[in-house]
């Protein structure tokens, strides 16, 4: 019968996080192990989630299987020494077995990562069935984990100097200042052997060898972290945080930081869900850090899906907006100067909510009035319809001029181009071109914006 | 089938699994997803343990729609994850393979503490235990197999171009996200399907090992198909074999991994597929490792023959008195080659009487002129060929003697041979 988890209590809001028995009580030790167990991994996790070997970590968790049953087998021991020693040798296996499957069988990289480790996998299955099954190796513990019952005394704990420390904390807290001590030292070398392989071996750092310290070092934390969260977990922790992050951050120093943080959070807020739920610890935290990385695809401020949809919006609705004013304008210099009502308007740009708001916001910004007989432009309206007429114009005339493009075609490229003018590039086009008075329609190209102060010969400068 | 043995009952429905899911898995590996099918396998544990909660029995069709559905929603958010955000597919492949499973586990520990009846149905989904197969299973899983067959022989050309040109299918108005979504929902069925049988990771590797050891012996996908539903076949009975012919495993009802002291079936099917695998990787004609080495062996030797024969005639060629008398300095000097190979060389051309030794060195017999006239002339008429054809240099130039004739066509090596002629280098030999 497994012991019972420490229950939250709500009362005060905090377990208490001290015992006279364990220095901490068990409720810290599972908070302090996830996090570490969680940061180790989410660092290291980052660069698999760059170099795009996700699954390697998914497989070598799967493939140190074997490595752990063999060690047990020919050590007769389960101590973590012996267990990390297993882990290394089959971690750099699997590495090595892929790439021999990858290079030399022609077969792609993802199908030599599936059939190298499902092989070894099953190995390690058939080895624990056959060789071992007399040790209880419960399965429980494989797929999910032993973090529900880190701290409670005499469970999987070691006495250190008299004091009962949990064996998960124990094996992990040199993998994490191993971890971090691989970062700081070879962060140059990581990070360009990351993104631009080939560059590094031209710089004689060697890629490959930063590949197999980093499987090594996978396979470590993997097996470190095994005793804690189980097999399948271990891959959550090792690539959400890093995929987090990624959508987050746009610098490597950045990612890793964050991937930090959320691995932390990931471990807290997951340990006081789970016991709020009454569920699996580990389970808990793979969940909440799914959820955590589905926010950041939909908020991340550059990256996140609803932010590039504003995005898009803004600008479509700018776009809009010049065309209105562009149009009113030309309207304006037709000798009849026809009116445009509100709804012409609208329905001429497409129509739709996207319309309403953009005439909406013209109006706000002062650009547009709505005067009786339908839009007028204003003053600042004016000579922002102004600036766009004459980049089109300009553009056209450059078109026919530099480019020598028939009449017919100039008319469409322009009016996608000109918003995209500036002065500057006015100016320039102004310079080129041989005649800017009138367009080759006929037109006349009004002069540039009279609006600023430095204006000075009719040319401005940002 | 109710006379049929534990045994046989058990072959018979991993052999159907086997083939079914080689079959499915070519797709999977020609598109790059061979590794979907192990995610298939994780994700569908949420789905397993809510059709648990809601329906709360041991009903194996609904605990299955629970696991498929799971899964297809699984392969939904790896495509969205893959085309509208920063995350590349192998990530996304691995946020939701472990985050699922992730909120399975906390499922799974919730209904453990739920006074709730049979959980073994759950049970046998993670682990598999081809051992409780019944015949209802069986049924299940012919139907299932029938069901695959029947859509990749309806779909078989859409499949085909989906995998090799999904650009053209998509200009010719194939709806190829449909089709895409089809070919990962029989994957997510043949997966689920499986999960009793073998297992989670092994329901993986059944997917891909039969497909991609049948990428060794032919590149076209229907025999591809075939043979890999042929080779997850064989897998199945040879696995199923090995593992019943422990003691103690025939009316075995103990199927607690723990305790059992056989080999399993499921990790034993696997170890065979990848037995076949690695005999394929060494020994498949042209794209066996152990071939492709024999063949570019063989193929260097033949180049090096030639190139002696091209050095005896040239040296005899350049030489004052023809025929001329071959020193084994000059041959190194000319080849670049060790004393050694350029002896060894040497000795194999007196072997086959084309030299024969005269004091000082070696001459060309007679026979032999006339096959190192050959050579150089084809040597020469490829070299111009490329020179002035293909403006390729002339170190790079190593041309398979025979080829020129067929390759090239009689009037356009009749217009080299004019020209070199021309130049004087063209060898004279007797008209063949």
């Amino acid at each position: 019968m497994p012991p019972t988890k420490t229950t939250l209590d709500k009362s005060t809001m905090f377990s208490p996080l001290f015992d006279d028995e364990t220095i901490l009580s068990p409720a810290a030790w599972v908070i302090i192990v996830a996090s570490m167990t969680n940061v180790a991994c989410g660092i290291l996790g980052c660069f698999l989630v760059l170099r795009r070997m996700s699954l390697l970590g998914d497989a070598l968790a799967h493939a140190v299987l074997p490595g752990l049953v063999l060690a047990f087998l020919l050590s007769g021991s389960l101590s973590i020494g012996v267990m990390f020693a297993g882990a290394l040798a089959v971690g750099l296996l699997t590495s090595v077995l892929t790439q021999v499957v990858h290079r030399h069988g022609g077969v792609h990289a993802d199908a030599s990562m599936g059939v190298v480790f499902t092989t070894l996998f099953a190995l390690g299955v058939v080895l624990v069935r056959r060789y071992a099954s007399q040790v209880h190796i419960d399965t429980e513990c494989v797929l999910e984990g032993l973090l529900d019952y880190v701290g409670v005394a005499g469970m999987n704990s070691v006495r250190i100097a008299g004091w009962e420390i949990p064996r998960q904390f124990v094996s992990i807290l040199p993998v994490l200042f191993i971890n971090i001590g691989f970062l700081l030292v070879f962060w140059k070398e990581l990070k360009i052997s990351s993104f631009d392989p080939a560059l590094a071996s031209t710089m004689g750092i060697q890629a490959d060898v930063m590949h197999y310290l980093l499987m090594a070092l996978v396979a470590l934390t993997a097996v470190a972290s095994f005793e804690a969260v189980g097999s399948i977990l271990v891959v959550a922790m090792l690539i959400v945080p890093g995929a987090t992050a990624h959508l987050l951050c746009d610098r490597l120093g950045w990612m890793v930081t964050v991937a930090a943080g959320v691995a932390i959070v990931n471990a807290v807020l997951g340990y006081w869900l789970a016991v709020w739920a009454d569920a699996n610890t580990a389970g808990m935290m793979a969940t909440l850090g799914g959820g955590i990385y589905v926010a950041a695809v939909f908020f991340s401020p550059r990256h996140g899906v609803l932010s590039v949809l504003a995005r898009r919006v803004r600008h479509s609705l700018r776009i809009l907006c010049e065309d209105i004013l562009a149009m009113l304008y030309r309207l304006d210099e037709l000798p009849s100067r026809p009116s445009l009502s509100a709804s012409d308007a609208m329905h001429a740009v497409g129509g739709g909510v996207l319309a309403r708001w953009g005439l909406a916001s013209l109006v706000r910004a002062g650009h547009v009035a709505r005067a009786a007989h339908g839009l007028e432009l204003t003053g600042d309206g004016r000579s922002i319809a102004q600036r766009l007429v004459r980049s089109h114009r300009l553009w056209e005339t450059y078109l026919v001029q530099q480019l020598g493009l028939p009449l017919d075609h100039v008319h469409d490229p322009a009016e996608r181009m000109e918003h995209f003018i500036d002065e500057r590039l006015q100016a320039q086009l102004a310079d080129q071109l041989r005649e800017t008075s009138t367009d080759p329609h006929g037109r006349d190209i009004p002069g540039p914006d009279t609006g600023d102060e430095q204006t000075s010969g009719g040319r401005t400068e940002r | 089938m109710s006379g049929l043995g534990v045994t046989e009952k058990v072959m018979i429905g991993t052999t159907l699994l086997g083939c079914v899911a080689g079959m499915i898995g070519c797709f999977a590996v020609l598109r790059r997803r061979a590794l979907v099918g192990d995610m298939l396998a994780h994700a569908a544990l949420p789905g397993l343990c809510l059709a648990f909660l809601i329906t709360g029995g041991r009903n194996f069709a609904e605990l299955f729609l629970g696991a498929l559905a799971a899964g297809v929603v699984g392969v939904a958010l790896v495509t969205f994850a893959a085309r509208w955000t920063r995350t590349k597919e192998d990530a996304a492949i691995g946020i939701v393979l472990s985050t699922f499973f992730g909120f399975g586990i906390v499922l799974l520990s919730i209904i453990r503490r739920l006074p709730m009846g049979n959980k073994s149905g759950l049970d046998t989904f993670l682990f598999g235990q081809a051992a409780s197969m019944r015949n209802q299973d069986l049924l299940v899983l012919s139907g299932v197999a029938v069901l695959v067959l029947g859509l990749l022989t309806l779909l078989y050309k859409e499949f085909k171009i989906l995998c090799f040109d999904p650009d053209f299918a998509a200009a010719q108005g194939w709806p190829t996200v449909w089709l895409d979504l089809v070919m990962m929902a029989t994957l997510a069925v043949v997966t689920v399907v499986g999960l009793p049988a073998v297992g989670v990771v092994l329901m993986a590797a059944l997917i891909i090992i039969p497909a991609a050891t049948a990428g060794f012996w032919t590149s076209r996908l229907g025999p591809m198909l075939l043979l890999s539903g042929a080779i997850g076949g064989v897998a199945s009975v040879l696995g199923t074999a090995v593992s019943s012919g422990q003691l103690g495993w025939y009316g075995s009802t103990d199927v607690s991994p723990v305790h059992a002291s056989n080999l399993p079936t499921g990790p034993l099917i696997v170890l065979c597929g990848s037995a076949m695998f690695t005999i394929s990787m060494l020994l498949a004609p042209d794209r066996g490792v152990l071939m492709r080495m024999l063949s570019t062996a063989l193929m260097r030797r033949s180049a090096r023959w030639e190139a002696m024969l091209r050095t005896l005639y040239e040296l005899d060629e350049s030489a004052q008195t023809r025929p001329a008398v071959v020193t084994l300095p000059s041959v190194i000097n000319e080849r670049g080659w060790s004393e050694r190979m350029a002896r060894r060389w040497i000795r194999y051309a007196e072997r086959r009487q084309l030299v024969e030794r005269v004091p000082g060195g070696v001459r060309l017999t007679a026979a032999g002129a006339m096959e190192a006239a050959q050579v150089t002339r084809a040597h020469r008429l490829w070299e111009l060929y490329l020179l002035e054809g293909a403006n390729i240099d002339l170190d790079l130039t190593e041309r398979d003697t025979n080829s020129i004739q067929h390759l090239l066509g009689p009037d356009v090596v009749a217009r080299l041979e004019k020209e070199l002629r021309e130049q004087g280098r063209l060898p004279a030999v007797r008209a063949v």
